[in-house]
């Protein structure tokens, strides 16, 4: 267990600093590439919890299509000068964002979870298939998904094109 | 006599009122005299009503001939009647009120005669005389205050009867307010007293109070509030300030009102309540004084005036005194023991209203005199007069019968009802009996002061004057009313009015000279006419030296003791105008108006406030999602 | 010490509180879509967490849904962005104040 718990805190650190990095950053750019980078620390993360369907997917769509679309719009939107500059709401935003985090610290630290500590045994693709399409599973929520998608398609589409 | 004709004898007026109101004025303006002719109508039929109820009250058991109440009004408990009662109180002031008033509008076609404003002139005068003629009947307080305002209302409108002139709406105001300063005291006692007990009717409050169920403080106050409203109507002090502004007013309506007939209502008033103030000596002895002291007052002042109106208007609050006198002096001895009821009653009744009666007449036949005068020489000033005996032979014979009647000097009518009240006083308020005396030898003095000034000596006006019509006598239609009334000035003496009144009252030709009190007021008199004689008439010592001599005195009187300066500049303007208006106003705009205008800017700063939270921009949608998210959670978390 | 639920649950709360920060906090729009995706990427922790530790793999299946709804969600946000671009020539957040009235 040494080693995931060494993967976990590098992992922990990185991806922390890096979502810091894009909200901190002036360049709107470099923020996008932080971004990249966080996503990726989130995929390990996954794989310490045993989820490697999960950390596949992730590398797959949110690197692979929404990074990539992110850093599309951002090269479609260039405003040389102004780069990210921190709106008004500075100071209530960071008293909120303290305030949120304090909060679930209290609510984890104090809440008496029942926690089984060895991974699951099987195989997480298998069960996670299983569970999506299985009869008594979540494929009217996949449909719908499915739908959603479609949905998103037509409407980025619609939004976008010249009349 | 049946009861329809006893209302009638108000109510006739009140429609000769309306028919002028409503259609003579709107529609025939320009022939005055259809006007004039309703109200001669109508009062002339009053006055014989009137005679026809003065010989059945005669004939009629206890003298008195009807008290009937109709319900007007029923507010929960509270039933307000409107009723009338016909004794003898009340016939002796129907006879004089509609008399008067008779001879008066009579008077007036002639001494109004151009004036463009007749219609309203003569309307107002029905009014009045309905008024007048209801207040005398009326059976309960409240109906009776009803009429109380409306003579009040009309004495205003014709002293303003010349609006556009600023002197005559001025005194009608002052007029107005200052006998509703005297009305407010006259309305809290009617509202005490039926607080108290429970009615309004005088009859029944006359039976509590003599049985003394209506006892102590509160019928004390009651009757200082009736007496306040007295005051105010009567002119006595210190609410005498309106009457001589009053005679900014036509001669008639002076000599109507205020001689004859509103003015006496206060006494009236006191008469008609009279076994409710008997039962408090501490009223009946503040009648007393106030009576006799404005008696002396008023004299005081009408020995300096110039203008004859005022001469007479003072005069009026002098012998308004003598009349609460006689009835307090009466009241004194009834509270102190010294009469039995049934004899005090009667009697204090009886010599306050038999002066009345018979001032009503030399009054008003001195103030039609004055009209008259004016009429030749176009002014009221005796400074511009002199001499108009030659001229005006009839007239100046009817002032001098009546002077000499207002004097007290026998056989004239004057004579019999000073000495009733007289004798009342030397009785039982002795300090007050020689003040009306010194009264008596003022009253002659400045009487005959102004008839040697108007009637004698040589003319020192300006006869081309714009309103004379050169010296001449007046027309005959002003002159039959003044002999009329110097006729009853003469005999009205001799007429049982205090048998009537059920008071043993024993009249005696030449009996009465026989008393000491007789010839000491005689005396008085005559000293008094003398005094005039010798300064005005033969000119031996000149009224400007004694003036001079007597330089601080004279200010004093000609400034009126300088009341209108105490009331108007001090009163109302530091007292009240700077005093309370500023501290109410003050009020007004900062604490009222600040309020609301608080109100208003609490409104709108907390909508800036609330502005921001409006702005379009998501991230502060967001942000404001998040801290309600955040406070529900931190709630749940805290409270459970 | 051994790495445990909580720990996971501390990272996700702390990623969500960066993400919050960023999107009340910034101008730039694009900022503010990346800084929805930390957020969600936050939540797919804790929800990969739960899974873990109580061995239900109902998390992990939720996770499979956050993700197809935020991709669907970042094409549509993005497209907005273009547009909106394409008229105001501007992405500043504080500049999109159509909802004031």
């Amino acid at each position: 267990m040494m080693g995931l718990d060494i993967a976990f805190w590098v992992l922990a650190v990185v991806s922390v600093s890096t979502a810091l990095a894009v909200v901190l950053m002036r360049d709107v750019f470099r923020a996008a590439l932080f971004l990249v980078l966080c996503f990726f620390s989130v995929a390990g993360i996954y794989v310490t919890l045993s989820a490697d369907f999960l950390a596949g997917a992730q590398v797959l769509i949110y690197v692979g299509a929404i990074a990539v679309l992110i850093i599309f719009v951002i090269m479609l939107t260039r405003e040389s000068r102004q780069g990210s500059p921190s709106g008004r709401l500075r100071l209530p935003a960071i008293l909120i964002g303290l305030f949120f985090l304090i909060t679930m610290l209290f609510v984890v630290l104090n809440t008496d979870w029942h926690v089984v500590a060895e991974p699951p045994a099987e195989s997480a693709t298998t069960a996670i298939a299983q569970a999506l399409f299985s009869e008594d599973g979540f494929v009217l929520a996949f449909e719908i998904a499915a739908a959603l998608l479609l949905a998103a398609v037509i409407g980025a589409i619609a939004l976008v094109r010249d009349k | 006599m049946p009861n329809v004709a006893v209302w009638a004898i108000f109510l006739l007026p009140f429609f000769s009122f309306l028919i002028i109101a409503l259609i003579l004025r709107p529609f025939f303006n320009h022939k005055p005299q259809f006007s004039a002719y309703t109200t001669i109508f109508a009062i002339a039929g009053s006055l014989a009503l009137s005679i026809w109820a003065l010989i059945s009250v005669n004939g009629a058991e206890h003298h008195v001939l009807t008290d009937v109440s109709h319900q007007w009004l029923s507010i929960g408990d509270m039933v307000i009647n409107i009723g009338i009662t016909m004794d003898s109180l009340a016939a002796i002031m129907v006879v004089a009120v509609s008399t008067i008033s008779l001879l008066v509008q009579i008077y007036s076609i002639g001494y109004m005669k151009g004036d463009g404003g007749l219609a309203r002139y003569f309307a107002f005068m029905s009014l009045f005389t309905g008024s007048m003629l209801g207040l005398v009947m009326a059976n309960n307080l409240l109906f009776l205050f009803l009429f109380w305002e409306g003579v009040g209302l009309c004495s205003y409108l014709l002293i303003g009867f010349w609006f556009h002139k600023p002197e005559a709406a001025r005194a009608a105001m002052k007029a107005f307010l200052v006998t509703r300063l005297g009305d407010f005291g006259f309305l809290v006692a009617v509202i005490l007293l039926y607080v108290k007990t429970g009615t309004f009717d005088i009859g029944e409050l006359h039976t509590l109070a003599l049985a003394g169920v209506l006892g102590g403080s509160t019928l004390t106050l009651a009757a200082i509030g009736i007496f306040s409203g007295a005051v105010g109507k009567s002119g006595q002090f210190p609410l005498h300030v309106w009457l001589p502004d009053a005679m900014e007013g036509p001669t008639p309506v002076s000599a109507l009102i205020h001689a004859a007939t509103m003015v006496t209502a206060g006494v009236y008033l006191v008469a008609r309540m009279f076994p409710v103030f008997a039962s408090s000596e501490t009223a009946i002895t503040i009648v007393a004084i106030i009576g006799g002291f404005t008696a002396i007052f008023a004299a005081s002042m009408g020995l300096v005036a110039t203008d004859v109106k005022r001469v007479l208007a003072y005069s009026t609050i002098s012998q308004l005194g003598y009349m609460m006198l006689g009835l307090g002096a009466v009241g004194i001895g009834y509270a102190s023991g010294h009469l039995d009821e049934h004899h005090a009653l009667a009697l204090g009744v009886a010599v306050a209203i038999f002066h009345l009666f018979t001032h009503a007449f030399f009054k008003a036949l001195l103030f039609l005199g004055a009209g008259s005068v004016s009429h030749a020489t176009g002014t009221f000033d005796m400074r511009m007069m002199g001499g108009l005996r030659k001229v005006q032979p009839w007239t100046y014979a009817t002032f001098v019968i009546g002077s000499l009647s207002l004097a007290g000097i026998w056989p004239l009518a004057g004579f019999w009802s000073k000495e009733g009240i007289l004798h009342e006083a030397n009785a039982y308020t002795p300090v007050l009996f020689w003040l009306a005396m010194i009264t008596v030898f003022m009253t002659a003095f400045y009487m005959f002061r102004a008839v040697f000034l108007t009637f004698h000596g040589e003319y020192r006006g300006d006869v081309e004057g714009s309103h004379s019509h050169g010296l001449h006598e007046s027309p005959k239609i002003m002159i039959i009313p003044l002999v009329i009334l110097a006729i009853f000035a003469v005999i009205a003496g001799w007429l049982p009015v205090g048998d009537f009144l059920g008071a043993d009252v024993h009249f005696s030709f030449f009996g009465a000279l026989t008393s000491w009190l007789a010839w000491a007021s005689l005396g008085f008199g005559i000293a008094g006419i003398l005094l005039a004689y010798a300064i005005y008439g033969k000119k031996l010592v000149s009224a400007k030296s004694i003036g001079q001599s007597l330089g601080p005195i004279y200010t004093l009187l000609i400034r009126k003791y300088f009341f209108d300066e105490l009331y108007e500049r001090f009163f109302l303007m530091r007292f009240f105008i700077d005093g309370i208006s500023a501290a109410l106003e003050w009020i007004d705009t900062y604490i009222v108006d600040g309020a609301v205008n608080g109100i208003a800017t609490v409104t709108v700063a907390g909508g800036s406030l609330m502005r921001r939270l409006e702005t379009g921009q998501l991230q502060v949608y967001g942000l404001s999602i998040f801290v309600g998210i955040l406070a529900i959670v931190a709630f749940l978390l805290i409270f459970s | 010490m051994a790495v445990g639920l909580e720990h996971f649950l501390i990272l996700s709360a702390v990623l969500f509180s960066i993400g919050l920060y960023g999107v009340l906090a910034k101008r730039n729009a694009v900022i503010i879509l990346m800084s929805i995706e930390i957020m969600l990427a936050a939540v797919s922790i804790s929800m990969a967490a739960f899974s873990r530790y109580s061995h239900v793999i109902t998390g992990q299946v939720f996770v499979i849904f956050i993700m197809v709804v935020a991709a669907a969600e970042v094409a549509v946000g993005l497209a907005l962005i273009i547009t909106i671009y394409r008229r105001k020539k501007t992405v500043d957040a504080e500049k999109f104040d159509l909802m004031k009235w």
